[in-house]
């Protein structure tokens, strides 16, 4: 996978310190907006792992991200972030491990059901059993900033700037761990499995297992994006993990581009820019939103990400 | 345990069976044929009942909607295939799924535009509207009857359709080998555009008699959608007989689930779906391979 | 002692059987051709000893273990390569990824996985052994490679596995005569070091390179024995070199 050049890595940090600067100059909705943006490209990011990485298209993503997001819920609160997001984590992963092992028995339009289906169990799970406080979700305490018994008391007035360092913080580390993970062996394996699965096995590789590795891993990401959805938001309902919500991401996805580990970052900050200037036009959000999607499949294959100066082929 | 409603809710399982038999169809033929995903299936299903709240509330002769749903279904489905999949076959999985992902929204807004979001009943027709004694004790709607016998009937249509037409077993064989298409020197094109064709009008028609007894809401195409691709993963992808008893099976299952399990019943399906995939990932009824 | 040995093995696709009773013995040194008509079986016998396909029964051993039912990544982490007789490479990716690839493919344990790729030596050294070794220099993407290229980039591939076996299915096909000509040398060394299967139509070839040969017709053994033994067969001779003699 294409990981940013130099050009394009400056570009991609001088948007970051745009965001990080936020707080002197933009209103307080958009910074909350901003963490909206963030959080999203953390979890198409991990969905990129599975569709730009190994080729894998999952319909269930959103279901670690739900996950991710009640672990907040169902932690005792008062709870530090520096042990609810490792929670959060490991929970995503752990229900990512059975839901990858039956789906990547499967491949292909098989796959993209069966994840969609198990998406769906996970999403009732919580929409039907009193496990997630009920189906129309319900409000979280935020987990205290401390890390390693450093506690840091953060004023109310100012919780949106801080939430936004936070998740811009996590996105570049979550950004930077990918784009280590996709220069080791294990990461050119994957991309040898998205571009000829079959070949690679007559090679020697147990390629379900390293996808299923791929698979718990970005079920884990997606838990952290999903924990920060819920300390930014302070809510989680069941639509988190709702199949619309892994479209989107995978929209944001092809958006950015798949063949661009980028890609999805770019991709959702169009996204819900896109989204938030179709809220000034009409109230009719769906009707924007198929447009998008409409628009992007038959105008964009290749997505944003052919915009930034390219780097160097992953694989060569 | 109650005999009598233990039967009524097989019944019932056997008329749910049938009717998502009837969208399932559609979607394992349009993916095992053309390779393309149709997420919007379910939005076919949607809009074949709200066609008959619209039929029922305007004319009061819900019987009407059958054949419009059949027709228009056609129609719908012709136009989607050659203006839009058309393009898509060759198109990754992606595109296809973002595709059809726009189209449920379009639907979905255009009936909310339309028709506004609210629940509505749609009243039996009156011709239907009693119970027919199958024991002393115990009797059983003669809509859902009708509706069970419809669906046989399209089911032995189809069956009849594919079996013993020339046309019929060029869809079988590219359904389970689509390279065959091309061997058989077939038109392509025109296999494609009868089996969306038709597969859309399956859908809607199914839509269309499930309207009386489920009342038409939002977003109802979706559930339909998702427990179909259970049925078409359990039953193997491009097998009409596989679709056919696992929808069967399906719908047997989450019938007696929900009237027996209450506590999980949203999840037996999903755990069927499991054991399947542990056993036999190509699904039951897979041909062989 | 013989690197691979097959012991009837068939395989059945509903009522045809393409592969049916087949037994052979292929030792470390020894160049061994499987010939026959279209639809003999031949490629079918390639996919049962790569573990592409499962054998609907008989027994194959590598190396003494018995492996048969193995996956075909595990066959191939045991010391099996092959090449395919449709050009099967990772077509995106650069001439030098596939092989580098291949050569990593070699006891991937996960132990291994978190290695920066451009900092394992291993994997790029071997790689270049095995391009040099089929004389393949060319760069770029191995999508742009000419037709003669990609066999040879299929069977660097396989070599860069470090296989004892190689499975090689029509490496020759549509090859020119010249390009033909040095691949011929190269299956005669490469016997020296492996155990090689070859399946191949052009019979000049075969008859000049094989140390011992398998007839295969309708999925059976017609006969088998050296290059000599077969030209001297009456059964080969009628059933299937006729047409030539």
């Amino acid at each position: 996978m294409l990981v940013a050049g130099r050009t394009g890595t400056l570009l991609l940090l001088l948007g970051a310190a745009v965001v990080a600067s936020m707080p002197w100059w933009a209103s307080s909705y958009h910074l909350q907006l901003a963490s909206t943006a963030l959080v999203s490209a953390m979890f198409a990011l991990s969905l990129q792992l599975l569709v730009g990485g190994a080729g894998m298209v999952s319909l269930g993503h959103a279901a670690f991200f739900g996950v991710g997001a009640y672990a907040v819920y169902l932690l005792p609160p008062g709870l530090s972030i520096g042990l609810t997001l490792p929670a959060a984590a490991l929970l995503a992963g752990v229900a990512a491990l059975p839901v990858g092992a039956l789906s990547l028995r499967t491949r292909g339009f098989f796959f993209l059901m069966v994840t969609l289906a198990f998406g769906q169990m996970l999403f009732f799970l919580f929409h039907d059993t009193p496990l997630g406080g009920g189906k129309d979700g319900v409000f979280v305490t935020r987990p205290a900033f401390e890390i390693f018994g450093l506690l840091w008391e953060v004023p109310r007035r100012q919780r949106a700037q801080v939430l936004l360092w936070v998740n811009l913080g996590l996105l570049i580390a979550m950004y930077a761990a990918l784009a280590a993970l996709m220069r080791t062996l294990f990461g050119h394996a994957l991309l040898g499995i998205r571009a000829n699965e079959d070949r690679m096995q007559a090679l020697g590789y147990d390629t379900r297992r390293i996808k299923l590795v791929a698979f718990v891993i970005a079920g884990a990401l997606a838990g952290i994006s999903g924990h920060m959805w819920a300390m930014t938001e302070a809510f989680v309902n069941p639509e988190f993990l709702s199949w619309h919500r892994s479209a989107e991401a995978l929209l944001m996805v092809l958006l950015g581009g798949i063949g661009a580990l980028h890609g999805p970052i770019l991709g959702a900050f169009a996204y819900v820019g896109l989204g938030e200037a179709a809220t000034l036009i009409t109230e009719r959000q769906r009707l924007v939103e198929g447009l998008v999607f409409l628009a992007v499949v038959l105008l964009l294959p290749k997505g944003l990400a052919g915009l930034l100066p390219r780097g160097k082929e992953g694989g060569r | 345990m109650d005999l009598s409603g233990l039967f009524a809710q097989v019944l019932n399982g056997l008329q749910y069976g049938l009717l998502l038999f009837l969208i399932s169809s559609g979607l394992t033929l349009i993916f095992g044929v053309m390779g393309v995903i149709n997420l919007a299936h379910g939005s076919m299903f949607m809009i074949g009942a709200y066609l008959a709240y619209v039929i029922a509330s305007l004319t009061g002769a819900l019987w009407l909607a059958l054949p419009l749903a059949v027709l228009g279904g056609l129609a719908m489905g012709a136009a989607l295939e050659a203006g839009l999949f058309r393009r898509f076959y060759k198109r990754e999985h992606l595109d296809q799924v973002l595709l059809t992902f726009a189209l449920i929204l379009l639907f979905e807004e255009a009936r909310s535009a339309m028709l506004g979001n609210d629940f509505h009943a749609v009243p039996v027709p009156a011709i239907l509207d009693f119970s027919v004694p199958v024991t002393a004790e115990f009797a059983y709607s003669a809509y859902r009857l009708a509706v069970l016998v419809v669906c046989l009937f399209v089911a032995l249509l189809m069956f009849l359709g594919i079996e013993r037409t020339r046309i019929g077993s060029a869809v079988r064989a590219a359904a389970e080998k689509p390279e065959m298409v091309d061997l058989l020197g077939l038109d392509a094109r025109r296999i494609h555009l009868l089996v969306f064709a038709v597969g859309t009008a399956l859908a809607m028609l199914a839509g269309a008699l499930a309207a009386p007894l489920q009342s038409v809401y939002p977003n109802m195409g979706e559930s339909f959608l998702i427990i179909c691709f259970v049925v078409v993963v359990v039953g193997g992808v491009g097998s009409i007989a596989g679709a056919f008893w696992a929808a069967l099976l399906i719908g047997l299952v989450d019938t007696l689930g929900k009237a027996y399990l209450p506590e999980i019943a949203g999840l037996v399906v999903y755990l069927l779906m499991a054991g399947v995939l542990l056993w036999r990932p190509s699904g039951l009824f897979a041909p062989g391979r | 002692m013989s690197a691979l040995e097959a012991e009837a093995l068939t395989r059945r696709f509903g009522g045809l059987t393409a592969v049916a009773d087949v037994s052979l013995s292929i030792a470390v040194g020894e160049l061994h051709a499987v010939i026959g008509p279209n639809g003999a079986g031949k490629s079918t016998l390639v996919n049962l000893l790569s573990g592409t396909l499962p054998p609907s029964s008989g027994r194959f051993r590598l190396g003494g273990q018995d492996v048969t039912g193995w996956p075909s990544w595990r066959l191939a982490q045991a010391g099996i390569g092959r090449s395919f007789q449709r050009t099967n490479v990772l077509r995106e990716m650069s001439v030098f990824e596939n092989v580098r690839l291949a050569a990593q493919a070699a006891g991937f344990a996960p132990g291994l996985w978190l290695r920066r790729a451009k900092r394992a030596a291993a994997p790029i050294e071997a790689a270049r052994a095995a391009l040099a070794r089929v004389g393949l220099e060319r760069e770029g993407i191995a999508g742009t490679l000419s037709h003669g290229e990609l066999r040879l980039l299929e069977i660097a591939m396989a070599l860069a596995t470090h296989p004892r076996v190689l499975l090689l299915d029509e490496p020759l096909a549509g090859m020119g005569p010249e390009e033909g000509e040095r691949v011929a040398a190269l299956l005669k060394e490469l016997a020296r070091d492996h155990a090689v299967l070859l399946i191949e139509h052009d019979m000049d070839f075969v008859f000049a390179v094989a140390d011992s040969m398998t007839v295969m017709v309708d999925g059976r053994v017609l006969e088998q024995g050296t290059p000599t033994a077969i030209r001297a067969s009456d059964a080969v001779r009628e059933a299937y070199l006729g047409t030539d003699a």
